[in-house]
């Protein structure tokens, strides 16, 4: 008889497992990317020591990852909210662009407004908007059972278009010298910068702020309770009595809500300006940052930290010794995939026979 | 005595602390009928899975027909002619009998599936056998009775010498059950051997030669079936006497829910003019073969159907329409039969679950008050006698009857005055089952009304004052359960009886 490999569930789920299924998943993508890094000419352990000098390595650097992280807590927050309740948002680019557009369309001629009420009122209408956006594929889902992860994907380009529309039309610039850009938010629209010379603003710390308030939220709620019974089986919460179908429209509320707040604090914290690469994709890298948090809101911090570190700091190699930037997608996609079979060996484990 | 074709000798299997088999032997003779008789978590579905090769004993080995198997590999197992029917059939509902039959047979190498060749083969073992199914029709169209015929000749269409059949009648009215054991004894008149796995006493001394009896991953019992009584069965199943609720007649209140002329038309069934009565104090049994439409009238009584014809008075108030959250709010406790399905949430602790329907009493400004929910929820597992180490456990790491035990809790402890129990007992093992029972019956003599839908009879003999049969969207009128007999019942089941005149008199 041949010796075979079999599959057994564990009896038993242990937090310590857990950590080192994660740890140990970083780990092995690190080490499939260092073949990648030797294959471009370079030798891995300078490349990884440049990127970490690049990410973490000066107050510049670091500054740097914390304003890159701060769009993917917030989108981030929205797909680990939306998949907790099993509402699938793909759409977080689509409400992250609406936040965008609300924020400059609000901001431009706003004057007469004080930073401290304008900034609040941005985010709160961005995330209105954002929210609302998100309600059209969730009420196509909860009466209509139409898809949303194909409803919400789609929006995403429809939204694109428009901006695209916006600033080569009505509200391009006259000042950019012909370059696609909207008009620039009012200066008190802006949010304060953190550290001098960095771009780092204020929009990281209303994130963190995010992501506890998320987390208390999700634990502590009543609404934060029937978003997580909801989402682990409607039939039983249906069962229980639960409105599941308003359950799932405030959950569209708030996740929406969240990745408009990113569109708005990259208008009002960065470009002041919209255009249509205003997002590399931020949208779709929360959905990453959510999974690799296994959808926990305090863990979307770490994880957007661990992937904004390795795009700036994959950026920063790829200046100094000639690797592509493209080692960044890379590492995050490995990252991403021996997670979850390593959150699969947490709950299974091999036999042979 | 004849030679064994399957020797289990000193089986041990180990999941980290949890013995799951230990040092089991027991042989099988050609031509034998044994029954495997266990509670729920005895060890049975261990031991059968390390015969088919799932899992790898950790000491002791299997021989079939003298010749050690080779553990873990379930190709060996089929090999050595050794072929299971599952309770849940594992058809495919839109292809023919004879597809069903020989699918997973065929040679990959070649395009001819050699349907004649198959039908020819078929043909002899439906003769040899005395199972007769048409070949030609589809499964969907088939009775249950029909499809488990299916199901064993298609383990008999791959040789198997030894058929081993998990919990058999669950699916089945009495008259097919006897039928079926029937089959069971051609089968073994021609040498074949059965292991059937179950925990209804009646089959065991009805069908069997000789009864193994697992407790806690041991064999306990093992005797000929003629030389035992099933009073020591049950003993040795749980290790005790096991209570029985003792059905002494209650005297009935007023109406608590009236059901008249009730139809709507559900996804794949629907239910026809029904009409029930139920008073407080008292039990009522809905008896049926499995699909008859008792799901349907459970889900009705649960909230879970959103318009239906007809009249319907709940304590007294016509109701145009039933909510879960209405129902939950006129002290109606529902014991759904899926239980990690519907009736919790398993990734969520017990203390979630039990909060689940009420938990806005525990809400003050949109915060929940975790301490007040511990506390009740304390309480509550304390008075059900849920067994489990902490209240924040995952509800998913609970045995069967702990699970059921914790929805008891949740539906039961605010006293409601209508319960309804749709299959209370599924799976249960013997304890649970009657701890179900007792509680079930504690209710009624505490003045509530409570449905109980099963389709076993024995539970409903024991615990019911009054049983209707469903059969097809329709209930039957409603009986004494003291004057009415099992046959009687059977012939309801199959929709040979009770309602012609019924639909006269309506």
């Amino acid at each position: 008889m041949m010796s075979r490999i079999r599959l057994e569930p564990r009896q038993d789920r242990s937090v310590l497992r857990m950590v080192i299924a994660l740890v140990s998943a970083v780990v092995f993508a690190m080490a499939v990317c260092s073949l990648l890094i030797l294959w471009g000419g370079a030798s891995p352990l300078q490349g990884w020591l440049l990127m970490f000098k690049g990410s973490l390595g000066s107050t510049f650097a670091l500054s740097e990852t914390l304003t890159r992280a701060t769009p993917l807590i917030f989108t981030g927050l929205a797909a680990a909210t939306a998949f907790r309740a099993k509402l699938w948002n793909i759409g977080g680019e689509g409400q992250f662009y609406i936040g965008a557009c609300v924020a400059v369309m609000l901001g431009r001629g706003a004057d007469a407004m004080h930073p401290a009420l304008l900034i609040p009122w941005l985010f709160a209408a961005g995330a209105l908007a954002g929210g609302t956006f998100l309600l059209l594929p969730t009420f196509l889902k909860t009466h209509l059972k139409v898809d949303e992860v194909v409803t919400t994907l789609l929006l995403n380009f429809v939204v694109l278009l428009f901006v695209n529309w916006l600033v080569f039309g009505p509200w391009k610039d006259p000042m950019s010298m012909g370059w696609p850009q909207s008009e620039p938010v009012v200066d008190p629209a802006m949010l304060p910068v953190l550290i001098a010379k960095t771009r780092l603003h204020l929009g990281f710390i209303l994130a963190v702020v995010a992501a506890l308030l998320a987390w208390a939220f999700m634990t502590y709620t009543r609404w934060g309770f029937e978003i997580r019974a909801v989402g682990a089986n409607a039939v039983a919460g249906r069962f229980a009595g639960m409105p599941v179908n308003r359950v799932i429209i405030r959950t569209a509320l708030i996740s929406g809500g969240l990745a408009a707040m990113a569109g708005v604090s990259e208008i009002c914290g960065v470009k002041g300006y919209l255009t249509t690469d205003l997002s590399p994709g931020f949208g779709y890298t929360g959905i990453v940052v959510a999974m690799l948090a296994a959808l926990h809101p305090l863990g979307v911090v770490a994880s957007a930290l661990f992937i904004a570190a390795v795009y700036i700091g994959a950026d920063s190699m790829s200046r100094a010794i000639n690797i592509s930037n493209y080692i960044a997608d890379v590492t995050t996609a490995v990252s991403l995939l021996s997670v979850l079979v390593a959150v699969f060996f947490t709950q299974y484990r091999i036999r042979r026979s | 005595m004849s030679h064994p074709i399957l020797k289990l000798s000193g089986i041990t299997k180990r999941f980290g602390q949890v013995v799951a088999n230990r040092n089991i032997s027991f042989d099988l003779n050609a031509g034998e009928i044994v029954a495997l008789l266990g509670e729920n978590g005895a060890g049975k579905t261990t031991l059968m899975s390390i015969l088919f090769g799932h899992y790898l004993a950790d000491e002791g080995q299997i021989e079939a027909f003298g010749s050690p198997l080779p553990p873990g590999s379930p190709r060996a197992a089929l090999a050595a002619g050794i072929g299971m029917v599952h309770q849940h059939f594992t058809l495919a509902d839109n292809m023919s009998v004879l597809d069903n039959i020989i699918l997973g047979t065929e040679s990959l190498s070649g395009f001819k599936i050699g349907r004649s060749a198959a039908r020819k083969k078929l043909a002899g073992l439906m003769e040899r056998f005395g199972l007769t199914v048409d070949p030609n029709a589809r499964v969907r169209d088939l009775s249950v009775g029909e499809q488990q015929r299916v199901e064993i000749l298609k383990v008999l269409y791959r040789d198997a010498k030894i058929l081993i059949l998990d919990e058999p009648t669950a699916v089945l009215t009495p008259q097919e059950a006897d039928a079926l054991f029937h089959t069971l004894g051609q089968l073994t008149a021609q040498g074949l051997s059965v292991i059937f796995i179950t925990h209804k006493m009646r089959e065991v001394m009805a069908a069997s030669q000789r009864c193994i009896v697992l407790r806690h991953g041991e064999v306990v019992f093992e005797s000929p079936t003629d030389q035992t009584e099933p009073k020591a069965l049950a003993r040795a199943m749980v290790g005790a006497d096991i209570p029985r609720p003792q059905r002494h007649r209650l005297i009935p209140g007023p109406t608590v829910l009236s059901l008249e002329n009730i139809s709507f038309t559900g996804r794949d069934a629907s239910l026809k003019g029904v009409n029930l009565k139920l008073k407080s104090s008292q039990i009522l049994g809905i008896a049926g073969v499995s699909g008859n439409g008792q799901g349907l009238l459970a889900d009705l009584l649960s909230g879970l159907v959103p318009d239906f014809e007809g009249r319907l008075d709940l304590k007294g108030n016509p109701m145009r329409k039933l909510t879960p959250a209405s129902l939950i709010k006129a002290g109606v406790g529902r014991v759904p039969d899926d239980r990690t399905g519907t009736g919790v949430i398993p990734d969520m602790n017990l203390m979630e679950n039990l909060a689940s329907e009420n938990y806005g009493a525990f809400s003050k400004f949109g915060i929940l008050n975790f301490k007040a929910m511990a506390r009740k929820a304390k309480q509550q597992v304390a008075e059900f006698d849920v067994r489990c180490p902490s209240i924040f456990l995952p509800t998913r790491q609970l045995s069967g009857g702990n699970m059921q035990k914790l929805i008891l809790a949740r539906e039961l402890s605010g006293k409601p005055e209508i319960i309804l129990a749709n299959q209370p007992t599924w799976g249960l093992d013997v304890g649970a089952t009657a701890y179900v029972h007792t509680r079930l019956r504690q209710a009624a003599e505490n003045g509530a009304g409570v449905i109980v839908i099963s389709e076993d009879l024995d539970e409903l003999f024991t615990l019911a004052d009054r049983i209707q049969v469903i059969y097809h969207g329709r209930l039957s009128a409603s009986m004494d359960t003291d004057e009415v007999d099992r046959e009687e019942l059977g012939l309801i089941m199959s929709g040979q009886a009770g309602f012609d005149e019924k639909e006269v008199a309506a």
